[in-house]
């Protein structure tokens, strides 16, 4: 359903367009102790692999810009904030750092698992969005149809166990050097990454992934984000995992 | 019996000029919140609920760990969103605060000021869902906390809540997007019935009269 401008203008709130978002600083720490000026690395933002309305399939655009700049951005700038003067910890790749949380003091423990779990899930989450959906192909059909009973019963399966995220969270599925698929969930911004398993796709059940088009309608939203998943960059993730190469 | 959902206090529209929209509070309300009575009710039964309090039931899950969670999320929420309506009000906020919760705050808190920093500070930090409470200790004093998704201090043991403020992204998503610094200031400041949260100081809590 295309996300029309009336319907837009009545999902605004009383801060409204103008408010909270246009007026917000450029860099807002959501859920951050203290608004810092953050450093710039070690890690960074990328930006998204096509336009903000590639997505209207599933998801408007605005939704796409706040998720993006904003959400992910927190993520970002919360982690570079966390590691100033970690120069160990700020030395490892963000999937060797999630793996290693137990090395990091415990006052930024919380703080790192959340924020570098952030950013790792929606590094993965834009890449394989972007597409046209529809039936899977390639080497990822067949793992679909061999680990997970094919494809029907895996977007429902998959979306079922969304739905049944309670608060906030992710469904995932993981791949194992050898190619074999598993459906899991994790609270808030844990990864299956934490636990040195890798994640071939996922999708964010965060109300903020959702919230301006679906409101509480999440059943809806994940039915209607397979249109966009992008199935050559899943085989492209696919085809990583058994060469041993894919990281985020 | 079963669970119901109460009314609200006031209109849908009343907290819109405060902050909190007509659409924030019917889905909040009407979707959210009914959504959650819905599936307690449809607990009852296999879970053994039938003739217990709403309180106690949030207690005993809490208790009851993770295998207590299901009945939690579900009454927890009940609970939680049966007090989020009556401490809001469309006169509510304001620093002019009654007398005796004023000199309690002051006493126990370090004055408004600091409580609310405090109280803010909870529900920035609350990773993910959850909420963010004023609560009264078994030892009287007053107490600042925070609580994931459905828990809350009775599920914690920590104590009773006489406010609390609700910062699932449902909660302020239409009305602030992502900046849930701004959607706490402007509970604090402007919604927060200040003789509601008095009244439930001297009753001890609130007493939701939700029967399973
Ligand atoms: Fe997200
Ligand atoms: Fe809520």
């Amino acid at each position: 359903m295309p996300f029309t401008s009336n319907r837009r203008t009545l999902l605004l709130g009383a801060a409204g367009l103008s408010g909270a978002v246009m007026a917000a600083p450029r860099r807002v720490f959501a859920q951050a102790a203290a608004p810092t000026a953050a450093p710039t690395g070690p890690h960074s933002l990328a930006p998204l692999p096509y336009a903000a309305n590639a997505n209207e399939a599933a998801i408007d655009a605005m939704t796409m810009e706040i998720h993006h700049d904003r959400h992910h951005a927190a993520y970002v700038g919360n982690l570079n904030t966390l590691l100033q003067g970690q120069d160990a910890l700020a030395g490892l790749a963000l999937d060797d750092l999630l793996l290693n949380l137990s090395r990091a003091p415990e006052a930024i423990r919380t703080g790192l698992r959340n924020n570098a779990g952030g950013h790792a899930n929606h590094t993965m989450f834009w890449q394989i969005m972007g597409g046209q959906g529809g039936a899977p192909s390639g080497e990822v059909a067949e793992a679909i149809t061999r680990d997970l009973g094919g494809f029907d019963k895996f977007r429902q399966d998959f979306n079922g166990a969304g739905l049944r995220v309670f608060g906030s969270g992710w469904v995932f599925v993981t791949v194992t050097n050898a190619g074999q698929l598993a459906l899991v969930t994790r609270p808030n911004q844990d990864t299956p990454l934490m636990d040195g398993v890798r994640v071939l796709m996922g999708n964010d059940v965060w109300e903020h992934a959702y919230y301006l088009r679906y409101q509480n309608r999440r059943a809806d939203y994940l039915n209607a984000w397979w249109n966009v998943v992008n199935w050559a960059k899943i085989n492209e993730r696919y085809a990583a995992a058994k060469a041993g190469t894919l990281r985020i | 019996m079963a669970f119901t959902l109460p009314s609200l206090g006031y209109s849908t529209s009343a907290l819109a000029a405060n902050g909190m929209c007509q659409e924030t509070l019917e889905l909040h309300h009407g979707k959210h919140h009914n959504a959650y009575v819905t599936a307690l009710n449809g607990l009852i039964e296999s879970k053994g609920l039938a003739g217990k309090s709403l309180e106690t039931i949030v207690a005993e899950a809490g208790k009851a760990g993770a295998d207590g969670l299901p009945v939690l999320n579900q009454a927890g929420q009940h609970f939680n969103h049966v007090l989020f309506w009556q401490v809001m009000s469309p006169t509510g906020g304001g620093d002019k605060l009654p007398a005796k919760l004023a000199a309690k705050i002051d006493s126990d808190l370090g004055g408004l000021a600091a409580f609310k920093e405090a109280f803010k500070q909870a529900g920035v930090t609350q990773f993910g869902s959850g909420w963010a409470w004023l609560i009264l200790k078994a030892d009287g004093k007053l107490a600042v906390t925070k609580t994931a998704n459905g828990a809350n201090p009775l599920s914690t043991g920590e104590g009773t809540p006489i406010l609390g403020a609700d910062v699932w992204e449902h909660a302020y998503y239409l009305d602030f997007r992502n900046v849930r610094p701004n959607y706490l200031d402007n509970f604090l400041n402007k919604l927060v019935a200040w003789d509601v949260v008095e009244e439930l100081l001297e009753k001890g809590g609130l007493s939701t009269g939700q029967v399973a």
